[in-house]
């Protein structure tokens, strides 16, 4: 058992102030590529997050005829929600929020409400392009979900142990990320699928109209472009503790380890995200179900054998 | 606290458990059923039981929202697109909800409970994998191979496409013959 402090109430107040700075970030990077991809200034994407928050809080927002509000505001609301109880089980050097013993499977969970999430904002506004969309999403989620559990059991069975401080503390020899790297590469993509994000970004794409971006405006349109990169600053944040060692590194302390690894993991996501096309959706799922499957399973028997290896 | 959590949740699940049947629309009456399991998985929590817990806010949420997809789709004679009852039969229905309800609420006033004996394991999460890997391990061998061996065989006979479909009729084809081709070319 390693040493986590749960942190206090004040500290919960500020977590989700605290993952969305790393969000903007994430943002930042993403819009900085874009703007150099479209030939402006690459600095002038620095400051388009905010300028483009600012546009969408003032604007009036959109609503469709015989729309299911309820379900709508349940599913925009709850993505930047889920994201910020994603990141509440991840230690940030010698603190967390939530110390739970299960913290491995709770942020599997949270991912399985995106499922939901997704489909609901596809559903909520009565359009046909976003309930097309939310549909694609939930006929991948399985694909992408079977490959991400069994990518989040190897570290968990290389630990002994559900308990996410504990995973970054079975690390002290060796990265998981560096022995594991299928189990990290399968964690990665996933954190991107479930973002709806780069490859993935089946829920929100300009090939169905901007699927559940279709009918969304204002404030509504701001939430979930925020939810989808909490969502991703949540899993970079969960890759280090899971992945890259926690907290371990030389002269910056583990609170500072943490923050690096996971802005440079965020930056990954956001830059490669960016860079590759639209994986065909119908494609994919077989490739998710025949190849990842398989690839995480067999990952986690050579984590189970080191495992009982090291064990005996 | 944990009183509080108990009983918030619990009012949570009866409402949102009632929600389903006033609702009018199929996919609010999904999610709604998803939000009085996920309140159920909430008591669990309340009562340290972790990993119990999380499962069930896991597996209901996942369950719910594939249901929630078959539900608009079979709804066919009553499009589940438009407004509909969630309830049929009541009379029945009603007949049957009290009496359960009333055996049920007498039996829990009426019997006499025992008092606990023994104490809850240390780490529950690992007491529940023992448990179920250890002395359970026979029903799970049991139980896996025929549930996997169900969704097998549902889909075999529910897919719309036979493998003579896909591959000829000699089965001789090198690529299937597929409407739309998946990803790995098989």
């Amino acid at each position: 058992m390693s040493e986590v402090t749960e942190a206090g109430p004040l500290w919960a107040a500020l977590a989700p102030v605290a993952l969305l700075a790393l969000a903007t970030v994430g943002a930042a990077v993403a819009h900085t590529q874009a703007a150099r991809a479209r030939g402006e200034a690459a600095l002038s994407g620095v400051g388009l997050p905010f300028v483009e928050s600012a546009r969408l809080l003032r604007q009036r927002r959109r609503v469709t005829v015989a729309a299911d509000r309820v379900l709508w505001q349940v599913a925009i609301g709850g993505l930047p929600v889920v994201a910020v109880l994603m990141a509440v089980v991840v230690p940030v050097g010698p603190v967390v929020l939530v110390d739970s013993p299960v913290g491995v499977v709770w942020f599997n969970a949270m991912d399985v409400m995106l499922w939901a999430l997704w489909w609901l904002a596809g559903w909520g506004p009565n359009s046909a392009h976003s309930l097309m969309a939310g549909h694609r999403f939930l006929g991948l989620a399985l694909a992408y979900e079977l490959p991400l559990m069994f990518a989040l059991t190897s570290p968990a069975i290389a630990a002994h142990s559900l308990r996410v401080a504990d995973l970054a503390a079975a690390q002290q020899g060796l990265w998981f990320a560096v022995w594991m790297p299928v189990a990290f590469l399968v964690f990665l993509g996933a954190a991107v699928a479930f973002a709806s994000w780069g490859p993935f970004a089946v829920a929100a794409h300009a090939d169905l109209a901007g699927g559940v971006l279709a009918e969304t405006s204002g404030v509504d349109r701001w939430l979930v472009l925020v939810g989808r990169h909490l969502v991703l600053a949540a899993a970079a944040l969960m890759a280090v503790p899971l992945f890259l060692g926690g907290g371990a590194g030389p002269l910056l302390g583990p609170v500072a380890w943490t923050v690096v690894k996971a802005v440079v993991v965020l930056a990954g996501l956001e830059l490669v995200a960016g860079r590759v096309p639209l994986v065909r959706p119908e494609r994919f799922a077989e490739v998710g179900w025949m190849v990842l499957l398989p690839a995480t399973v067999l990952q986690m028997l050579v984590a189970a054998v080191v495992a009982l290896g090291g064990a005996s | 606290m944990t009183e509080v959590v108990f009983w918030v949740a619990a009012v949570v699940s009866v409402a949102a458990g009632v929600a389903v049947f006033r609702t009018d629309s199929m996919a609010r009456a999904t999610y709604a059923l998803a939000a009085s399991f996920v309140a159920v998985g909430v008591i669990l929590l309340a009562f340290d039981l972790d990993y119990l817990g999380v499962i069930v806010i896991l597996m209901m949420i996942m369950e719910m929202a594939i249901m929630a997809l078959f539900m608009i789709m079979l709804m066919g004679m009553n499009p589940a697109l438009m407004p509909m009852s969630m309830v049929h039969s009541k009379r029945t229905a009603t007949a049957i909800a009290v009496v359960v309800f009333l055996g049920l609420a007498t039996a829990a006033l009426a019997i006499p409970w025992p008092g606990r004996s023994g104490a809850p394991a240390a780490d529950l999460t690992r007491s529940l994998g023992e448990a179920v890997m250890g002395s359970k391990m026979l029903v799970m061998l049991t139980i896996s191979p025929v549930l996997f061996a169900t969704i097998v065989g549902t889909l075999v006979l529910g897919h719309p496409r036979d493998r003579y479909q896909r591959y000829g009729d000699d089965l001789d084809r090198a690529r299937p013959d597929d409407p739309i081709e998946g990803g790995v070319g098989r």
